[in-house]
């Protein structure tokens, strides 16, 4: 399964994404921002960084760059995509996901290992997890803090689209501690934290992340 | 009116501000001798900013010399004089790390300071050649309460954090220290490592006439100007004038982008010499590149990008503007070159090209400013051998024995001491600090602060490794800056080992006040001498390293404060010692090395009494290097659960960090003194956890190498709290709130739950 990870200028964790998606037996495709070939991939990961140096908003100016364009057109036709920390960012940006994510609470960058409570396990990223399970996966952000307007947050709670929880302790002010989110379809997933920060037991808090990535390989070839 | 070279001989008598420009008198002569006329206005600029302390190093190159006699080193590729040292760490991989200060500016300006500093060190790592991996930052502030620290502190963590962590290195290490003799003077040390391949070194030298001289990156502008001469070689005095213009300013995304952009064209091996724009700016880039390579070079300065057109000759000269790279590329290879720097919207210009006249030459609006010997700019500066003279005050600091301080004498007030001292600034939990830092990006940070070394990842298929530690103690140098310098790197080295690598090499920032100042050069001398010795005792080459002078305002100079880095290799990251207790159940606690009435320039002496005297705890670097094989061959036997170095604060400091880093209690006896026992400061000390059945085999690997062992005590898992038997105990809540709760206190709140 070839699973692309963009990197836009100024994409930090794309490395790490790619990594992750070989740990979880998939096939790692390097795609470039100014490129709109999705060069035959299966799904697509929105890495984590500071995209443009986050200049004008996070995933502002990424969300204008022409792989974006096949990107936005391929979700809709379901792909699944997964956009963490900046990736999620500019998913918000360009409307495949609600909401926005703005400067933390605190108003500094905070990395730490952090306690999810997963929601919703029938996205095509979370659908290998088990519902209500306690996962630990790095947080680091500066502008986390995710906000909705409150008709938006009672919807995403109705249809069940909050994906991942902050349990014991909410490290960036986002409200009803959402730490992650999906559109309606579940192929797109926006989070906050970093999955493929926690992949290997010698370099992460935990191996929870890599259940992200092997939820794509399973549900897929099932 | 241009000051062409022209004009400038035919006008010698025209007065010229070199004094201003912080050139003596009989330096500006010189300048005049060497060019047999005067310099034009161009010329001066370049001269006094390369001949100014922080880029010649005129006072301490006369010492620095004996880093250049200790023996060679057959891991050492590339020594002192490049950007940055280059170590061999085998199957083909090397490592190039170094430290650098960017004390003055991180306290004009702290967010803009401290940024640009992450910033410098990663762009000299960057031009040898390689991928940039982590950076640490020892810091050092004033009284943590005072109202100065609040400015400074908070925005040089976030300077740090926002720079390095936009450039996707991860922050693996550092110290957080505070003095009062940093009020006013803020060290803001930055070091940065990075891995490449043997063959992929690059090295900083313009030759073969008629290659071209290409700029690329971010484009000129007027911040910095002068900022290395002004900020970094004059003392900050109350009445002095405002400094802020002379700030540079950071953009980390440039410098991001700048990184790729540079892999890609050494990839494809695009360069024969590359130079970073750093302190000195275009001055520095131009002449040390053309007295490395063929000897001339030819710059039309007008070519330059600039943000603001109204800039001088002089001003673009000197310019600091971050983010820069001077590359030096074959004819063929420029069309290739602008097309890796166009595929990273890099902007790349041709200013010139090289030749073989022996001089440098730079044209603007068609009149030749600059003609000079580039050697005479680069390499030729003044070496003073300043006058020295050992502090009159260090006989009766000496006298002042801390033997004389009361001590705790029951066990409640050792129990209250304790929660007193892990709550103390310098003890305390840094995790306010370091949680503003990325520690994971890259995905290959094994170990990151508060463990005693960084352990990074080099090469995923065989678990290769590098270690990295940095350690310097102001009180101990105050009291014997050549004890001091051996107490760091000792420290430094025993922390490398505690994590299981084999220290191979070193860097080193010497902070101190002004050279002016013969009491402050003697500390200088003699922690440069100490330092010298104990990496000859030891076995390790400096690669490199900076010097910062000045630190002091009006009179008072800062304790001095060399800080050492030490860069280790494991052969396999997974057989890493982590610092956390209770990996293991049964795990047994040794303690390593000797326990003596060691308080002199102790944690304890200053942070209960304010008392500063006496003698720095004794330095022996054959027991160092004893305990260190010790250390590496136990991790190589996976003999070890935990190992923590102890250090400031003693046995008591590392027990309560090994016991709340694993969430678990532990049970210890302590003989004989327990306030000794548990506070002194004696070097060459580790606590280590032994899974009970390997003790045996442990501890006979000590005694084949001669380390003393003694068991303490065990771990208790299921009983949350530390006790000293027969002293006290405490509940690991407790001890968790004391040491979690200060510099929240102090800099801000962590955010509520809801």
């Amino acid at each position: 399964m070839r699973v692309g990870v963009v990197t836009f200028p100024g994409s930090l964790d794309d490395r790490d994404a790619q990594r992750a998606v070989r740990l979880a037996g998939g096939e790692p495709v390097a795609l470039w921002h100014g490129d709109e070939d999705l060069r035959r991939v299966d799904a697509v990961v929105l890495p984590g960084g500071f995209s443009y140096g986050d200049y004008l908003r996070c995933g502002a100016i990424a969300r204008f760059a022409p792989v974006m364009r096949t990107v936005i057109e391929r979700a809709a036709q379901g792909l699944p995509v997964l956009g963490i920390c900046n990736g999620f960012q500019i998913l918000c940006e360009s409307h495949l996901l609600p909401g926005a994510l703005t400067r933390n609470a605190h108003l500094h960058f905070r990395n730490r290992d952090q306690r999810l409570r997963v929601e919703n396990v029938s996205t095509a990223w979370t659908s290998g997890l088990q519902r209500d399970a306690e996962i630990v996966v790095p947080v680091k952000n500066g502008e986390g803090c995710f906000v909705a307007a409150p008709d938006v947050l009672d919807r995403l709670e109705g249809e069940g689209r909050v994906v991942v929880r902050y349990a014991d302790g909410n490290p960036n002010g986002s409200v009803r501690d959402i730490a992650g989110i999906c559109n309606a379809n579940g192929n797109v997933v926006g989070l906050m934290p970093h999955p493929e920060h926690a992949v290997e037991t010698l370099t992460g808090p935990s191996t929870d992340g890599l259940g992200f990535f092997t939820s794509l390989l399973t549900a897929t070839v099932s | 009116m241009i000051d062409s070279v022209q004009h400038a001989e035919a006008t010698p008598d025209h007065p010229q501000p070199y004094s201003e420009l912080g050139l003596k008198s009989e330096e500006y002569h010189r300048i005049r001798d060497i060019l047999g006329r005067r310099p034009t206005s161009s010329e001066l600029a370049m001269y006094s900013v390369m001949w100014s302390e922080h880029c010649s190093y005129k006072s301490s190159k006369v010492h620095l010399r004996q880093f250049g006699d200790l023996p060679h080193s057959e891991a050492l590729l590339v020594g002192i004089g490049e950007n940055a040292g280059v170590v061999d760490i085998g199957e083909g991989y090397a490592v190039t790390f170094k430290i650098e200060s960017h004390n003055h500016p991180s306290y004009v300006e702290p967010y803009q300071g401290a940024a640009t500093g992450v910033g410098g060190i990663v762009r000299d790592i960057l031009t040898m050649g390689a991928r940039p991996v982590a950076v640490m930052d020892p810091l050092r502030f004033g009284r943590a309460d005072a109202p100065d620290t609040q400015r400074v502190l908070p925005a040089v963590v976030a300077g740090i954090g926002g720079y390095g962590n936009c450039l996707g290195l991860p922050n693996i290490g550092g110290e957080v220290v505070f003095d009062d003799g940093y009020l006013g003077n803020p060290l803001v040390n930055a070091l940065c490592v990075g891995v490449m391949r043997h063959e992929d070194i690059r090295l900083a030298k313009a030759s073969g006439a008629g290659n071209q001289v290409i700029l690329f990156g971010a484009r000129t502008g007027g911040d910095g100007i002068g900022g290395v001469s002004v900020l970094a070689s004059e003392t900050f005095a109350a009445d002095g004038p405002a400094k802020r213009p002379s700030v540079q300013v950071g953009d980390p995304f440039t410098e991001k982008v700048l990184i790729e952009c540079c892999l890609e064209i050494f990839a494809e091996d695009l360069v024969v010499g590359i130079q970073d724009l750093g302190g000195a700016g275009l001055s520095c880039a131009t002449t040390e590149l053309s007295s490395a390579g063929s000897g001339g070079m030819h710059v039309v300065l007008d070519r330059v990008p600039l943000r603001d057109e109204t800039l001088a000759p002089e001003e673009i000269l000197m310019s600091e503007s971050q983010e820069r790279m001077c590359a030096v590329v074959r004819p063929s290879d420029v069309d290739r070159f602008m097309a890796v720097c166009a595929k990273w919207e890099v902007t790349a210009t041709v200013i010139g090209d090289v030749n073989e006249s022996g001089r440098l030459t730079i044209d603007w609006r068609d009149e030749r400013i600059v003609a000079v010997p580039p050697r005479t700019v680069a390499h030729d500066g003044p070496v003073y051998e300043r006058p020295m003279a050992r502090p009159l005050d260090l006989d009766d600091l000496h006298a002042d024995d801390p033997g004389r301080l009361p001590r705790p004498s029951t066990p409640e007030e050792l129990r209250a001491l304790l929660l007193r001292m892990v709550a103390s600034p310098n003890l305390c939990d840094k995790t306010w600090v370091t949680e503003q830092y990325d520690r994971y990006v890259q995905g290959n940070t094994v170990l990151a602060q508060p463990e005693d070394a960084g352990v990074v990842r080099v090469d995923e298929s065989t678990g290769l490794g590098v270690a990295l530690a940095t350690d310097g103690n102001g009180r101990y140098s105050r009291l014997d800056p050549y004890a001091g310098a051996q107490l760091a790197l000792a420290e430094a080295y025993r922390n490398v080992a505690t994590t299981g690598a084999w220290p191979l090499a070193v860097t080193d920032c010497l902070n101190f006040g002004s050279p002016e100042d013969p009491e402050v050069m003697w500390q200088f001398a003699e922690a440069v001498r100490g330092l010298a010795d104990g990496c000859r005792v030891l076995g390790l080459p400096v690669t490199g390293g900076n010097v910062s002078f000045y630190n002091q305002t009006a009179d008072t100079a800062i304790n001095p404060t060399p800080i050492i880095g030490v860069l280790g290799v494991i052969t396999d990251v997974a057989r890493r010692t982590p610092m956390a207790f209770g990996g293991r159940p049964d795990e047994v606690l040794l303690i390593l090395g000797e326990t003596g009435q060691d308080f002199g320039g102790s944690e304890w002496a200053w942070s209960e009494h304010h008392h500063l005297g006496g003698r720095p705890p004794p330095v022996d670097l054959d027991r160092e290097r004893a305990l260190a094989d010790v250390m590496v061959g136990a991790a190589e036997e996976q003999l070890l659960s935990a190992a923590h170095d102890l250090s400031d604060g003693g046995l008591a400091q590392a027990l309560v960090e090994c016991c709340l880093r694993g969430d678990v209690g532990a049970n210890v006896h302590v003989t004989d003194d327990p306030f000794v026992a548990l506070f002194a400061e004696s070097a060459g000390r580790v606590l280590v956890g032994v899974p009970a059945q390997r003790v045996t085999r442990f501890t006979e690997l000590c005694a084949e190498h001669g380390v003393p062992a003694a068991e303490l005590g065990t771990v208790t898992p299921g009983r949350p709290e530390l006790t000293v038997v027969g002293q006290f105990a405490v509940p690991l809540a407790e001890l968790r709130a004391a040491y979690s709760a200060t510099l929240p206190a102090l800099f801000g709140p962590k955010p509520e739950k809801r």
